[in-house]
């Protein structure tokens, strides 16, 4: 290569990186719109009394901290928020538990269990249901005079009023996210699974594990970030659980007020009065809890690889090879 | 160039032709919002509209205040919608009349829309009252009164009380003690003296002595506090079926094999509600025969109470002011089509000479067993009183009857109820206090 053409070659060598940026250009520009602006915006209106009243608006007016003062004073959040919790741990343990074992099964080499397509679409159906229609179809099944609770009577256990009594309700609820999201679950779980290296299965029945030793010591580690990722999406859809009591309960959260979530709470506020700022505070407040949750489990979960890689790099450091 | 001038001047032309034309001519689409079809059936059996109209029924249920939401919107766009996507007329229930009358939502029915006096001079009077706003100007018309009594099955009367006429049966009826006494005998026999919690819930709210908020403070009537005792002692007592009011259980009481007594309700409640819960067969004719349809009477009850009412508004920015002023006057004014409306709907209609004649006359209708049930309505319609009408009215009865449900169900203390209600009325309306 002689000297004189170099300079040339330099003005042909192309940053291919401008590409990238360009690329990214209508991912950003939809969360800008849809996303950031909707967020400063709501942070925003939470800081002022702005609802209608009949058919006029009140407000905007700043009222600084005082939507915040109020939700933590006057509206029982905790409430909310234990009856939202509550009816999403009823629905998330089966549903990891079952997710689980159907991923183990589905995915066992010894097994080789036929029709796994078929089985897959089959548990994967109830989410592609409505929520809403889902809801109804319980609410018509479970009702006082339903088939269910004729089922129940003619079976001689006698009538149970569902829809009455708050266990009743919430066992409704967390059945239905159970039985809506466990597919979707199980489907998570058996890719993680299925990237586990077949060879530690064979190695360790060589060794003499059992079905039982195997799941407990390579499936459940190594399927570990998986299940917290499954974790906290399942946790922040069941914060934002809204859809499903609302229907099964017209927006009333019956009995007691024991199956209304923070959502149904908020959209009490918008649905009549448009109150914008007391919707606001809601959201943000539930947008930092939403974000505590997320990085507490995240932290929780990750914690043993993060050691692991604390020690690797303290042996690695006190020369021992690994 | 050429080309794109006279694509322009053609463009110009059609434009200033259409404008011309619009101006001169209402719109052709009639966009009318309500939440169900009870209006809707009316009018398309009277009513015929012009050649070329498209009548767009916006239809949103109620529950929750929905309805509302989704008309406060359109109202509030009104001003910068297409003229065809303009709301032309809306209706507006007795629990929340008021919220739109005294705004420039609506229009003035005798200076806007052209009818005159003498055209609502024979309706009932708090027809008129409730749509009047402050300046007494009227905003709103209703082809209904809703003066209410109690529906009962003639079977069971028979079998409880061995008479089954209306006027017999009103003497057991007559007051509250009464009433009770024949909700102990009705159990004795295995019959629900009511259907659930909410069904004597109108015959009480209707007559309060205060409005469900004063200055903008929620206030407990003693009307509302004597339905709950009144509930309370039935659902203990076994009275009455547990069922929400609109819930599955509710009209299957109402079948031949249901075992409830009767319903409290107005006209259109036995004709838009409860003749419908009766069959057994709903693709068949409703007949004697087809379920209990047509075993049925109407009595007075313990008390005069009205329920519900529909009110026809015209909306502020109609582009179809002539068609909608002859819409009202036609089916709110004509006192043919009124007496039409009674004979094939059952509607108790708003028109006093009407109604009086017709009390008078062999009018009957079938599913009551051939009564004419228009007298007993005549002399409460002149009673009912909608002067505690406010804007929250919904809210509040749609609160407190899912409140109240718990206490009757024994879920609540009565005063875990009252804040429950409280709550939920504080979070819909933001400026109201307890």
């Amino acid at each position: 290569m002689s000297a004189v053409s170099q300079p040339a070659l330099k003005r042909k060598s192309i940053s291919y990186s401008k590409w990238g940026y360009i690329f990214l250009i209508p991912f950003f520009t939809a969360f800008i719109i849809f996303t950031l602006i909707p967020l400063a915006n709501t942070f925003y209106n939470s800081f002022f009394e702005n609802y209608a009243k009949g058919l006029e608006d009140v407000g905007p007016n700043y009222i600084g901290f005082q939507n915040y003062v109020k939700i933590f004073t006057k509206e029982s959040l905790d409430k909310y928020l234990l009856n939202t919790l509550i009816m999403w741990i009823l629905g998330f343990v089966p549903q990891i538990v079952v997710s689980l074992l159907l991923a183990v099964w589905f995915t066992d080499l010894n097994l080789k269990i036929k029709g796994q397509g078929f089985f897959k679409t089959v548990i994967y159906m109830p989410n592609l249901i409505m929520a809403s229609s889902f809801a109804m179809l319980f609410f018509v099944l479970f009702s006082d005079a339903g088939p269910i609770n004729s089922l129940l009577e003619t079976l001689g256990i006698g009538k149970y009023r569902f829809l009455t009594y708050a266990p009743g309700t919430r066992g409704l609820v967390a059945l239905m996210n159970f039985m809506m999201w466990f597919g979707n679950t199980t489907i998570l779980l058996m890719s993680g699974v299925m990237g586990i290296d077949t060879a530690l299965y064979e190695a360790s029945q060589i060794d003499g594990a059992n079905g039982w030793q195997t799941f407990w010591r390579i499936t459940i580690p190594l399927l570990r970030p998986i299940m917290a990722y499954t974790l906290i999406t399942s946790m922040i859809g069941g914060l934002q659980m809204f859809d499903v009591p609302q229907i099964l309960t017209k927006g009333s959260g019956t009995p007691n007020r024991m199956s209304m979530t923070v959502i149904m709470k908020l959209n009490n506020y918008l649905g009549t009065s448009y109150n914008y700022g007391m919707g606001g505070a809601l959201s943000v407040i539930m947008f930092v809890i939403t974000a505590i949750l997320s990085l507490l489990v995240f932290r929780a979960l990750t914690r043993e690889s993060r050691e692991n890689a604390k020690q690797r790099k303290a042996l690695a450091k006190g020369g021992v090879r690994l | 160039m050429k080309k794109l001038v006279a694509l322009l001047l053609a463009a110009i032309m059609v434009l200033s032709m259409a404008a011309i034309a619009s101006a001169d001519e209402e719109g052709k689409v009639l966009n009318i919002y309500c939440w169900n079809d009870e209006f809707k059936t009316r009018v398309e059996k009277f009513y015929t509209f012009p050649e070329g109209i498209t009548v767009n029924w916006v239809i949103t249920p109620s529950d929750n205040g929905a309805y509302q939401l989704a008309l406060d919107d359109a109202l509030k766009a009104q001003a910068t919608a297409d003229a065809d996507k303009k709301v032309d007329m809306f209706l507006v229930e007795a629990d929340y009349a008021v919220k739109y009358v005294d705004t420039a939502y609506t229009l003035d029915v005798i200076a806007d829309l052209g009818l005159t006096e003498a055209d609502v001079a024979d309706m009932y009077q708090y027809t008129k009252d409730i749509m009047t706003d402050s300046n007494g100007i009227l905003k709103g018309l209703s082809w209904q009164a809703c003066p209410g009594g109690f529906i009962y099955r003639r079977d069971y009367a028979q079998e409880i009380l061995g008479v089954s006429e209306p006027d017999q049966v009103q003497e057991y009826l007559s007051d509250w003690d009464k009433f009770d006494a024949v909700a102990a005998q009705a159990k004795e026999k295995g019959i629900f003296m009511l259907s659930g919690y909410d069904d004597a819930y109108r015959c009480f709210s209707d007559n309060m002595e205060t409005p469900w908020v004063v200055d903008g403070v929620i206030v407990k009537d003693p009307a509302i506090e004597a339905w709950i005792t009144m509930t309370k002692k039935y659902t203990e007592n076994g009275w009455n079926n547990k069922a929400n009011l609109w819930s599955p259980e509710s009209g299957a009481g109402a079948t031949k094999d249901g075992k409830v007594f009767g319903y409290f309700g107005p006209a259109w409640f036995i004709d838009f509600c409860l003749a419908g819960w009766t069959l057994d067969d709903s693709s068949a004719p409703a007949a004697l025969g087809n379920g209990s349809w047509g075993e049925w009477g109407f009595c007075e009850g313990p008390v005069g109470f009205s329920w519900g009412g529909t009110w026809v508004c015209a909306a502020a920015g109609t582009d179809n002011l002539t068609l909608v002023a002859d819409l009202m006057k036609t089916m709110t004014c004509n006192k043919d089509v009124l007496v039409d409306i009674v004979k094939e709907y059952g509607d108790f209609t708003n028109n006093v000479p009407a109604m009086t004649e017709m009390a008078a006359s062999d009018f009957s209708n079938a599913f009551l067993g051939g009564q004419n049930y228009l007298g007993l309505m005549l002399k409460n319609a002149q009673n009912i009183n909608r002067a505690q009408s406010t804007m929250y009215d919904q809210a509040c009865s749609e609160c407190i009857q899912n409140a109240m449900a718990d206490y009757y169900n024994g879920v609540v203390s009565l005063d875990e109820a009252w804040d429950n209600y409280f709550a939920n009325v504080e979070e819909r309306h933001p400026d109201l206090t307890h």
